[in-house]
């Protein structure tokens, strides 16, 4: 059987390790970015200096031949379902027995005048870097439009070469659409603190032209005219699927897929950013465009061509990022707004820089979710408490367990508890501090 | 550039070429005074003969012809002490005959009181242009760092011509003409005895064979880690300048000595007497690990985890390896460094340490003692406890100036699977080789025969000194931190990390655990790792990491953007978590692990 896999992301890379784990199948895989897999995740990193593309590979360039997983550099332009092909630009198509589309999304655009000029880019593959590259040199500044986490990580790359950015970020406070109010004023507060022209409730109106096809400044909505060598869109991803419409693909805003990751077509698969449940678990997002569920979803769909049904299943909700300099890494819920039912504590170091915040059931009391700023949890931890339903008052006494911060730093789980007791009025204590063997006993209960 | 930064750089430049032009400053008078090699014999034999080619009281501009005529004078004076009955009043024919070996020691002595030039007449003056000014700009080139946001700041280094490493051509070329320069100077040392030159270019044969076409690293193509399409030229003249530095302090000292000259104020405040040439290094060395631990702490002062380990690699250089040994000096004790343990100290087990020890009192045999206790069981006891990381980040000298000096550098380490063979026949290589030359130094000493079953323990020992303990310490060790990363001498030949690196690999609870699932395959990790341990093959398997090699330095977790990796003491389930993939999220129903 041949399996052909359309992209060489972090969502097909995985589905062809997995495949190839677990059977030994002819393995395809199929892209147009790059010879070699990388970490997508990695690409500011070699803009600023901290690597090169050769680290950002996490397989050395003889892995794939040993592991019989054949790479083919083509551009798909369409796909023949019935025939079961695919039709690259240039060369022969390639037949599949079984197709898995892990095509991966593309920057958003909003109709924007001047938005298809030279010097206008997203960030998301290499040639988005490259194109990065190209503009940097001589560049006065840069406008970044939209403030997500990619916003984020090209000002950064633009601020560690001393280009002036400004950012335009339409919410109140930087990614309050996510994150909670005073998160959100952290990240804002860090941003400025790095000299980033970070302008809230404020959006794009236009790009200007500067009669070579490139852009020249862009004017907001406010009206503000600013002069800049590069437009940075980052305004959210969509599925990168224009070139499969008009086929017998069901689509929606993705490829829709069924809890097996299976499209409306027996043998084709779809993972990844393209991908969009049919019937989203409860609490999730239909599509989820992040690196952990393409990884999940790899694995799923591995299993699921073998023969053996396996439903995805992402479990409980985590993510992580960093923003400039502060970390950030969250588990179960952590909304923006407080629902009625969740109660919230919320402790900040007093130098701006560190949070940790518990949600909890304020009538059951279970504990709900983990919001961390500039401090790390244990993954396993506090994923067992949450699935476990724990009290909050246990797991603050044993919040000693989920610190997962490097030796000699300061341990705040003792904040937590004084919050917590000045709160409510009890008295509780830490019982468990900060160690290894003290998780690893309680992760066998 | 901060204009501190500008300024320092500038300082320190300048302090760098006075420093290497003042070897060339003095001119040098042979006088009766700086003749005084401390036996009358060779003295005034080698007056005699340096007065017949009239070398005597004649200054000579030329350091070069200076040394060649002293050494004429030397060999006159060694023909004439060579033959002949022994005058009356001397017993033994070392007090009177002239050795080769008392000779190179003569020449450096000889040279260095000799000078008489600019350098030697404001010793204090050009120890300020020199190390003091690159103290200076070392320090304001620093300073800016302070100013900055705290976190992680590895930007543009990859853009930096002195830290963005070689292409792979490059690196070959200066391997393997480093390794033939050594090779053919070790022709030399050896007096033409050319049994172990060959027998090492077989021991590389059978390494080269085993790793490149036994195990088909043939075929593995360019490794990952070496770099495509640049090469860092400041890079590569600071690792020849390293490398001439080490060739000159080691082996011709006496080209150097208006260097240790520049010494002499510090070592007469210190021990009260001028400078020795391990002064120099002592000195120098203490220095570079001070200032260079003050950009560590810099630059990584929001992590109490690596201002503490540098902290300590800073007190263990300035006072257990420089002050003490000074200090007992002084008090006519041992120049015993307390935390320089064998294999690593090499010398340990000589003859002339052990009688010298035993000599030397109550202290002395503490001393024996104490060493060896280290050997039997500080370092496997701390090991189990710690991992080798209480050793080789904390408290070693050449991990403290590989933390230091090397830090901008260690992401240039190799991280292929091909380095990490190389690494385990090379570094294990060498431990054999430690364990085989005491055990026949150690046999001599208790038969009181140099040769033991054929070998001769004299030979086997001043080739495993020219060989491991001068050129790959120092001359690869540090002289190619800019080509090959920062610890090339820690992972490739150190056999003192060879033995705790065992102890840590079967023994110990020290780990590095992995969080979950939150790994991006970013490459932060490995490529910031100075072993060139491949960390995010691990990470993004959340697999903990035993490796032998880890000396636990704690940067991969500082430097990983997701909070994903954590350096822990605990051997709980240690079997289970190191082998067994654990990234899995699939529906806790569904999990299964993979093989």
């Amino acid at each position: 059987m041949h399996v052909v896999i359309l992209g060489n992301g972090i969502s097909g890379i995985t589905a062809a390790r997995f495949l190839r784990k677990l059977g030994d199948h002819q393995i395809t895989v199929v892209s147009s970015e790059t010879e070699f897999f990388y970490s997508r995740t990695a690409l500011m990193y070699i803009y600023m200096g901290h690597m090169r593309f050769e680290d950002t590979k996490p397989y050395e360039d003889w892995f794939w031949k040993k592991n019989r997983i054949n790479l083919r550099n083509a551009h798909i332009q369409s796909i023949d379902f019935s025939g079961k092909k695919l039709i690259p630009a240039s060369g022969e198509s390639i037949s599949y027995d079984k197709l898995i589309l892990a095509t991966g999304s593309a920057s958003n655009k909003f109709g924007w005048s001047g938005q298809d000029l030279q010097r206008v880019h997203g960030l998301y593959s290499y040639q988005d870097l490259e194109a990065m590259e190209k503009y940097s040199a001589g560049l006065k500044r840069a406008v970044i439009v939209g403030g997500g986490l990619i916003g984020i990580e090209m000002a950064e790359m633009f601020h560690s070469r001393h280009i002036p950015v400004t950012m335009l970020v339409r919410e109140k406070n930087y990614w309050n659409n996510v994150l909670p109010a005073e998160e959100s004023r952290m990240v804002s507060r860090h941003i400025l603190e790095h000299g980033i022209d970070l302008r809230l409730s404020e959006e794009l109106k236009e790009i200007h032209d500067n009669g070579q096809g490139e852009a020249c400044a862009i004017t907001t909505k406010s009206g503000a005219k600013i002069d800049c060598g590069f437009v940075g869109l980052t305004a959210g991803v969509h599925p990168n699927i224009h070139f499969l419409k008009d086929d017998a693909l069901e689509i929606d805003r993705g490829i829709l897929v069924d809890k097996n990751l299976q499209t409306n077509l027996e043998d084709v698969y779809a993972i990844g950013d393209c991908a969009q449940q049919r019937e989203p678990l409860p609490g999730r997002r239909s599509i989820e465009a992040i690196w952990y569920t393409g990884r999940m979803m790899g694995e799923t769909v591995a299993h699921n061509i073998m023969g053996n049904p396996t439903a995805y299943d992402p479990g409980i909700w985590f993510n992580s990022a960093k923003f400039l300099d502060i970390e950030y890494q969250v588990y179960g819920q952590a909304p923006n707004r407080l629902p009625d039912e969740m109660d919230t504590l919320y402790w900040e170091h007093s130098d701006g820089k560190a949070s940790i915040r518990i949600n909890y059931h304020k009538y059951q009391g279970q504990v709900l979710g983990f919001n961390l700023m500039g401090i790390r949890y244990r993954h396993e931890v506090c994923e067992k408490w949450i699935r476990d339903k724990r009290p909050v008052e246990e797991v603050l006494q044993d919040l000693g367990l989920a610190n997962f911060d490097p030796e000699f730093f300061e341990e705040y789980e003792e904040k937590m508890i004084e919050l917590y007791n000045q709160k409510t009025g009890k008295k509780l204590q830490l019982k468990s501090k900060r160690g290894l063997s003290k998780v690893l006993s309680f992760l066998k209960t | 550039m901060h204009i501190l930064e500008k300024l320092g750089l500038s300082l320190f430049l300048i302090a760098m070429v006075i420093f290497t032009l003042s070897l060339g400053m003095d001119s040098y008078t042979l006088t009766e005074s700086s003749l005084d090699v401390g036996n009358r014999f060779h003295q005034k034999a080698i007056m005699a003969a340096s007065s017949e080619i009239g070398l005597l009281e004649e200054p000579v501009k030329s350091k070069f012809q200076f040394i060649r005529q002293l050494n004429k004078a030397i060999i006159l004076a060694q023909e004439d002490l060579a033959y002949g009955n022994l005058p009356g009043g001397i017993e033994s024919e070392w007090d009177y005959r002239l050795g080769d070996w008392k000779i190179k020691d003569y020449v450096l002595a000889i040279v260095k009181a000799s000078g008489d030039g600019l350098v030697s007449k404001n010793k204090g003056t050009f120890f300020l242009l020199t190390i003091g000014l690159a103290i200076l700009g070392g320090l304001l080139f620093i300073l800016p760092t302070f100013n900055l946001i705290p976190g992680i700041k590895n930007n543009r280094i990859y853009h930096s011509p002195m830290m963005r490493g070689l292409q792979v051509k490059g690196r070959t070329i200066l391997i393997i003409g480093t390794v033939i320069g050594v090779l053919i100077y070790g022709l030399v040392y050896m007096n033409g005895n050319f049994i172990w030159p060959l027998v090492t270019i077989a021991v590389i044969g059978v390494i080269y064979y085993l790793v490149w076409i036994r195990s088909g690293e043939k075929e593995s193509g360019v490794p990952r880690s070496a770099s495509p399409n640049m090469t860092a030229w400041v890079g590569v003249l600071t690792g020849i300048y390293l490398i001439g530095f080490y060739v000159l302090l080691y082996w011709n000292p006496e080209f150097i000595t208006p260097w240790i000259t520049i010494a002499d104020p510090v070592s007469e405040l210190i021990n009260g007497g001028p400078a020795s040439r391990w002064f120099l290094y002592g000195l120098l060395y203490t220095i570079i690990v001070l200032v260079m631990g003050i950009r560590m702490i810099a630059k990584y002062r929001h992590n109490q985890y690596q201002v503490i380990r540098t902290s300590s690699v800073m007190f263990f250089q300035t006072c257990f390896a420089f002050l003490i040994p000074e200090i007992l000096g002084v008090l006519n004790k041992p120049q015993f460094d307390f935390k320089n343990i064998w294999p690593l100290n090499y010398s340990f087990f000589f003859d002339w340490n052990i009688d010298q020890l035993i000599s030397s009192g109550g202290l002395g045999v503490f001393m024996l003692v104490w060493g060896i206790l280290l050997v039997i069981i500080g370092v496997p006891l701390f090991t189990y406890f710690f991992g080798k990381r209480w050793y080789c980040s904390w408290v070693c000298g050449c991990g403290g100036l590989a933390e230091t000096l090397g830090d901008p550098y260690r992401q240039l380490s190799d991280k292929s699977l091909r380095a990490w063979k190389y690494e385990r026949y090379i570094i294990h290589g060498v431990l054999v080789f430690a364990v085989l030359m005491t055990g026949l130094v150690l046999t001599s000493y208790f038969t009181g025969n140099s040769r033991v079953i054929g070998f001769d323990s004299n030979n086997v020992r001043t080739w495993y000194g020219f060989l491991i303990g001068s050129a790959f310490a120092g001359i690869v060790g540090t002289g190619f931190y800019p080509l090959m990363g920062n610890r090339v001498w820690c992972r490739f030949g150190c056999p003192l990390a060879a033995y705790l690196g065992l102890v840590q690999r079967f023994k110990s609870r020290f780990r590095i655990t992995v969080n979950g699932s939150q790994c991006i395959s970013c490459g932060n990790c490995s490529t910031y790792c100075e072993m060139g341990i491949d960390v995010r093959h691990y990470a993004q398997r959340g697999q903990d990491v035993v490796r032998a090699s880890c000396v636990g330095c704690g940067i991969c977790a500082a430097v990983c953007p997701r909070g994903v990796l954590r350096l822990e003491n605990a051997s709980g389930d240690i079997e289970e978590r190191t082998t067994q993939l654990r990234s899995i999220h699939i529906s806790e129903n569904d999990v299964r692990l993979l093989e």
